[in-house]
């Protein structure tokens, strides 16, 4: 039996409620939002209940969304693959601009470990929980998130190139 | 030694300590990398050893940073592909080809028979580079530098064949929205068709020195294993996790670019050591020839790119004589054209795994985010765990049997 994206849906939403909205097809795979102090439980809930079986973590993805509402600046988007109905799902989760945390999946998933280090190098995003939360491409001297919208692409003090012509960079003033 | 390397309050030093006043042993540090020969590109792991055998690792990573993720929210699309090159340059085609893939998905556009199957042509050759290199590397690592240099010359053939498609070798930038840039010339077929009578043979002859060689049985056997679940929790793909006898391959999963045309069986191991990881891509070399002969076989007429003349840069001489074609020509150049708000994933098998791309877009000329899902970067993390216990010599085997490639890892 195929695991159908309406199975799923009732599944999450008979667990969650009303923690888990938009739900949806994103071209080709099934995504749904989630309220962060509901993602860890989701998660749990995708991977170990049978019907589900969501037992493989694909990728654990940081973004930032500065012209968001304060609550909704930060987002930490998983998806999950099942191997055998080869089904895959997206889970977002929103979490708030100034203090972005979340509780880590690294005990259900040992490969976001550095997933994980790498979204809070880059986006400063704590992830509650986690053994070993620094640093992991950038160095360790680095005090900024470099990959926060904020955060200028080159060094401001250059002249000979002017940045209104290449892309975003041009919003934020040097 | 060990206090030249490290901070008094650094936990190795404090675990040294312990043991010393506990049994008298002496635990030593040893710093493998950031720039040793053996292990094949820049990164850094500081061992804790008990003479030869490892105790614990701390791997360091990110020497070749290069920030393509943010350096991508500020390009414009058909600029991205350049960024792909650089991740695992041992197969740089499969990256190109797989971002213009999720371009595709983005912006819906089908691409015509014939330029799917020629980019199944160039993925399977870009495999069997990327194989080659891991396999014969690993003969080296274990002392038979035979079998590197007799192999090695057919990566130049490869390269080759890339050369009388795009132009260049190592970063390859090949292929364009919709296709490829211009049709495949007479040369590059002639070249393919020498590459697949003379290169079984070589494959065959590296095959037969290794696979029953007593030393490398001896080196590579129960060298660091790795259990099925043990590398599903730590999220491998590609030949690494068929090694350990899960036969998860995209190309089977999710067909792209016309895969589901093809027969290829996905070769699996059993105990996930080095041994098998070894056997994995030699059997999947044979794979992608397979395919490759078929693909050449089947390899229908037609245009090679797709009708979007919105994002595929019309002829040149048009531009000089139409109106039209040159708008658009300055269009794509300048990076305007239409994209639509969407959020999406595609992946494909590369070399070492899912390669995939999870792209963010919000209507203008730049990826809104562009998240890379580099499958080095993944499964390094499993590196520590494996070289517990083992031997140093074990670790430098190990590590390339996974096929680490730096550009990916650091991206």
């Amino acid at each position: 039996m195929a695991l159908e994206t309406i199975t799923i849906q009732e599944r999450i939403i008979e667990k969650f409620g009303n923690s888990a909205s938009n739900f949806g097809m994103q071209k080709d795979i099934f995504c749904f939002e989630i309220t962060p102090d509901k993602a860890y439980e989701v998660i749990q809930f995708l991977k170990t209940e049978s019907e589900l079986n969501f037992h493989f973590l694909t990728d654990l993805a940081g973004i930032h969304y500065p012209d968001n509402d304060i609550n909704e600046q930060f987002a930490v988007s998983y998806q999950l693959h099942n191997w055998i109905e080869n089904v895959r799902i997206r889970v977002k989760t929103f979490l708030n601009g100034e203090n972005p945390e979340i509780k880590s999946i690294i005990d259900l998933f040992q490969c976001s470990n550095w997933m994980e280090r790498e979204a809070w190098d880059f986006y400063g995003i704590n992830f509650i929980g986690h053994p070993q939360l620094k640093r992991i491409l950038n160095m360790d001297e680095m005090i900024s998130h470099p990959m926060r919208k904020e955060f200028p692409m080159e060094d401001s003090g250059r002249t000979d190139k002017d940045d209104r012509f290449f892309g975003r960079t041009s919003l934020i003033k040097n | 030694m060990s206090d030249l390397l490290l901070s008094p309050e650094h936990r190795y030093a404090k675990e040294i300590e312990k043991k010393r006043n506990e049994d008298g042993s002496e635990l030593s540090v040893l710093n493998l990398g950031p720039t040793h020969p053996a292990t094949h590109g820049i990164f850094q792991n500081i061992l804790l050893m008990d003479g030869e055998r490892i105790l614990d690792a701390e791997p360091t990573i990110g020497y070749i940073h290069r920030a393509f993720e943010k350096i991508a929210e500020n390009r414009p699309f058909y600029q991205i592909n350049v960024l792909t090159d650089r991740m695992n340059y041992c197969s740089s085609p499969i990256n190109n080809m797989a971002w213009w893939m999720t371009v595709e998905k983005l912006l819906n556009i089908e691409v015509p028979k014939r330029a799917q199957y020629l980019r199944v042509i160039v993925m399977e050759l870009a495999r069997i580079a990327d194989h080659l290199i891991c396999n014969s590397i690993l003969g080296v690592d274990t002392g038979a530098y035979t079998g590197f240099l007799y192999v090695f010359q057919f990566r130049e053939k490869i390269y080759e064949i890339y050369e009388e498609i795009c132009g260049a070798r190592l970063t390859t930038n090949m292929g364009r929205i919709g296709g490829f840039e211009r049709e495949w010339s007479d040369e590059a077929f002639k070249k393919l068709d020498v590459f697949l009578t003379d290169f079984p043979i070589a494959w065959k002859e590296f095959e037969n020195l290794f696979e029953r060689n007593r030393i490398f049985i001896d080196r590579t056997v129960n060298v660091g294993p790795i259990s099925a679940e043990r590398a599903m929790d730590y999220g491998f793909t590609g030949p690494n996790l068929r090694a350990a006898g899960i036969d998860y391959d995209v190309r089977k999963a999710q067909p792209y670019s016309s895969y589901e045309d093809f027969e290829f069986d996905v070769p699996v191991g059993k105990s996930g050591d080095t041994y098998d990881r070894f056997c994995v891509r030699n059997a999947e070399v044979w794979e992608s020839l397979k395919i490759i002969r078929q693909a050449v076989d089947k390899l229908p007429k037609g245009s090679i790119h797709a009708d979007v003349p919105d994002y595929y840069l019309p002829p040149k001489e048009d531009v000089y004589n139409n109106m039209e074609s040159l708008i658009y020509h300055f269009k794509i150049v300048m990076g305007e054209v239409p994209v639509p708000v969407a959020e999406i994933y595609h992946a494909v098998e590369g070399g070492n795994g899912e390669l995939g791309f999870y792209l963010i877009t919000d209507g203008s000329r730049t990826p809104y985010r562009l998240k890379m899902r580099r499958p080095c970067f993944i499964y390094y993390q499993a590196y520590t765990e494996m070289i517990k216990g083992g031997m140093l010599s074990d670790a430098i085997v190990i590590l390339s049997s996974l096929n680490v490639i730096a550009g990916e890892l650091d991206a």
